[in-house]
């Protein structure tokens, strides 16, 4: 097993006629990842090096049997995309595209609650099961099948830590990254509980970065649900504290944000939290191997 | 991105949200003209990005001529120091506004919830003073009310939170308008924070905005011509400025260690390790996804041009990027610019061979290649100096 994507993902990719859509389309295809189907308003029934190519996300579900969904879209259309896959019938909607105005997130993030459908990102990479799919933009030659699960709001970082598993000779059941931006359809809590769930999932690393409390919840969450060791990074204790600018944010989640605050909320239950990318890959594999 | 008090109260202002009127100074000539337009007592308010303004002397009361250029003198020019050491502020202006006749002072703030994935209003009967301490020490004062982001907020809706808070009851209408009109301004404006503090009642019974503190997301700013200005003129770092003409992820630190790394979070984390190795970062610059050769020149070129930096660590793991791209950018900078500076790189992921054999048949000087990213934040600090 593995998380969100495996060889039962039927990819769908609006943009695929773009230049990235279709470099990273079919990118993930070569992969081994199923590209059922593009899609590109007016351009219904031409193809993609053989990936036929619909007017709407719903016509590809209704024609191709798509089930998953990637957003390439440029920022400022990217969430109506969002919310026309959402009303799809998909049942995963992976948004890569970065720069997504926070208020429009605000709306798309509800309307994903509300039809039950998985929002991973946007800003972020996408998720890679090693050895199943790959669906977004990890470089898969740096990871490796096997049982440690990644999830992570950076993703040059993930590659860093998943880079020295593998050279430490481990892998990973399934890599999500998350997305950095304020407003995520899928926090660390959605995640942990998917992967406390897969039983080919045996730890988990975490890698948070300052700001927001999603860090924090997710300790909580991790002290109560996850029975599954974990292991933690965060980033930006050397980075610029943001200048005040009014204490609400502080009052709201009782948290100041920085990396320290978060280190010390997750050492408190019990999960260790690595200096560096390396030495918490190192603490992963010691970890695992008991 | 922060606005300042002023622009703010503009911002609100155009909402239907009552502010003071008044008019911003850059000189003490300017003050002290707008200070006999307005009247006096008038309050000389300095404009910079931190808390803390009044405590600070960046805040005074004038009562005539006299006074409001002895204060325009002592505010304009001066350091403002945040309440937890954040800066030295410079202050280049003030805002000139008439004395109010202050009854009463609330609080009132609409901001982004991150967590709960909501806007939230919170409304306090104890204004004008730290709000986090009357969070902490009388949490039932400040009351919380998340607002459905899917649909407009009304002055109706507002009542019952200004009607909990406490607040007169003669105030009770003009605040739920305010309240509402504050957060329409938040989801029409694009903003993730809007803290008012005080929100007064004047003597005459009317509930005005006395400050502002505003952030928008710089995500929307595409829509907002207007704000996207103030933005553009707000940088006064002139290695920001060159990096926002170049399109490039820059902050500015006080270090003497440049760094180049790709991804936010990964550059981060170089920050991180470059610390706990003894030394202390210049700046964050993310180099982002896909970087070409062309954007690493660009990106040297403002890292080399902070006098301070004595040295420099290129941090990248690529996954779209290309480290024979990044490599060839190297070679091209030093070819164009004199450096000056020792390089520590690293460069693993897509490419990395092609990468570090270009670099190796271009024998730069001082170049310093290091095969982890451990290992290449110790080089670079004994580079630049040591610990």
């Amino acid at each position: 097993m593995s998380i969100i994507v495996d060889e039962k993902t039927k990819l769908v990719v609006s943009g695929l006629t773009g230049r990235e859509g279709s470099f990273h389309g079919l990118r993930n295809r070569a992969y081994g990842t199923h590209l059922a189907a593009g899609v590109t308003p007016g351009k219904g029934g031409q193809d993609v090096e053989g990936v036929p190519v619909f007017d709407s996300i719903r016509e590809s579900v209704e024609q191709a049997g798509a089930n998953t969904s990637m957003i390439f879209v440029p920022a400022r259309f990217a969430a109506p995309a969002i919310d026309e896959a959402i009303e799809s019938g998909v049942e995963t909607v992976i948004a890569i595209t970065e720069g997504i105005p926070v208020l429009d997130m605000l709306k798309t993030y509800w309307k994903a609650k509300e039809a039950g459908v998985r929002l991973i990102g946007p800003n972020c990479p996408g998720v890679l099961s090693p050895g199943k799919a790959n669906v977004g933009i990890i470089p898969a030659q740096f990871f490796d099948p096997g049982k440690i699960g990644v999830v992570s709001k950076s993703g040059t970082l993930t590659y860093q830590i998943g880079n020295e598993l593998k050279q430490a000779g481990e892998g990973n059941s399934s890599i999500v990254g998350i997305g950095g931006d304020p407003i995520i359809g899928s926090d660390f809590i959605d995640i942990l509980e998917l992967y406390e769930a897969d039983p080919e999932t045996e730890l988990i690393v975490m890698v948070g970065e300052i700001g927001g409390d999603a860090e924090e919840r997710a300790a909580e969450f991790i002290a109560s649900e996850i029975s599954k060791p974990v292991v933690a990074y965060i980033a930006g204790f050397t980075a610029p504290p943001g200048k005040q600018m009014g204490h609400a944010g502080a009052i709201i989640s009782g948290s100041s944000g920085t990396a320290q605050a978060k280190k010390e909320a997750l050492e408190a239950k019990g999960v260790r939290v690595g200096e560096s990318p390396t030495e918490t890959a190192k603490i992963a594999v010691e970890v695992l191997r008991g | 991105m922060d606005l300042l008090e002023y622009q703010g109260k503009q911002l609100f202002s155009a909402h239907g949200v009552a502010v003071p009127s008044g008019e911003v100074a850059e000189t003490v000539a300017e003050t002290v003209a707008a200070a006999e337009r307005i009247g006096y007592p008038c309050a000389i308010k300095a404009q910079v990005l931190i808390g803390g303004r009044g405590k600070a002397g960046g805040i005074k009361i004038a009562a005539d001529r006299d006074e409001a250029e002895a204060h325009a003198g002592a505010i304009l020019g001066m350091d403002i120091v945040g309440p937890h050491g954040e800066g030295p502020f410079r202050v280049d202006r003030v805002w000139i506004e008439g004395g109010s006749a202050i009854a009463d002072e609330y609080y009132a703030s609409v901001i982004l919830d991150r967590g709960e994935k909501k806007l939230l209003a919170m409304v306090s009967a104890k204004g004008g003073m730290d709000i986090e301490a009357v969070a902490a020490e009388d949490p039932d004062a400040l009351v919380k009310e998340h607002i459905d982001p899917t649909r407009p907020f009304t002055a109706a809706a507002a009542r019952p939170i200004v009607e909990r808070a406490g607040l007169a009851e003669d105030a009770l209408d003009e605040a739920a308008e305010a309240l509402a009109k504050l957060a329409e301004t938040a989801m029409e404006e694009d903003a993730t924070l809007i803290e008012v503090n005080p929100l007064i009642v004047t003597e005459g019974r009317d509930v005005v905005a006395l400050d502002s503190k505003v952030t928008i997301d710089g995500n929307a700013l595409y829509r907002h011509e207007g704000l996207a200005e103030l933005d553009a003129e707000a940088i006064d770092d002139p290695q920001e400025a060159m990096a926002r003409e170049k399109g490039l992820t820059y902050v500015k630190l006080d270090g003497n260690v440049g760094i180049l790394a790709n991804g936010a979070g990964l550059c981060m984390s170089t920050l991180d390790v470059v610390a706990q190795a003894g030394g202390a970062p210049a700046n964050f610059l993310d180099a982002g996804g896909g970087s070409k050769a062309e954007a690493i020149v660009d990106a040297l070129t403002v890292i080399v041009s902070d006098e301070k930096v004595s040295a420099i660590l290129f941090n990248i793991f690529g996954g779209i990027t290309r480290c024979d791209e990044i490599a060839k950018g190297i070679v091209e900078a030093s070819a164009q610019i004199e450096l000056g500076v020792p390089l520590a790189v690293r460069l693993d992921g897509t490419n990395s061979e092609e990468g570090l054999a270009i670099l190796a048949e271009a024998g730069l000087d001082d170049l310093h290649q290091e095969t982890t990213m451990l290992g290449a934040a110790r080089k670079v600090v004994e580079l630049a100096g040591g610990a």
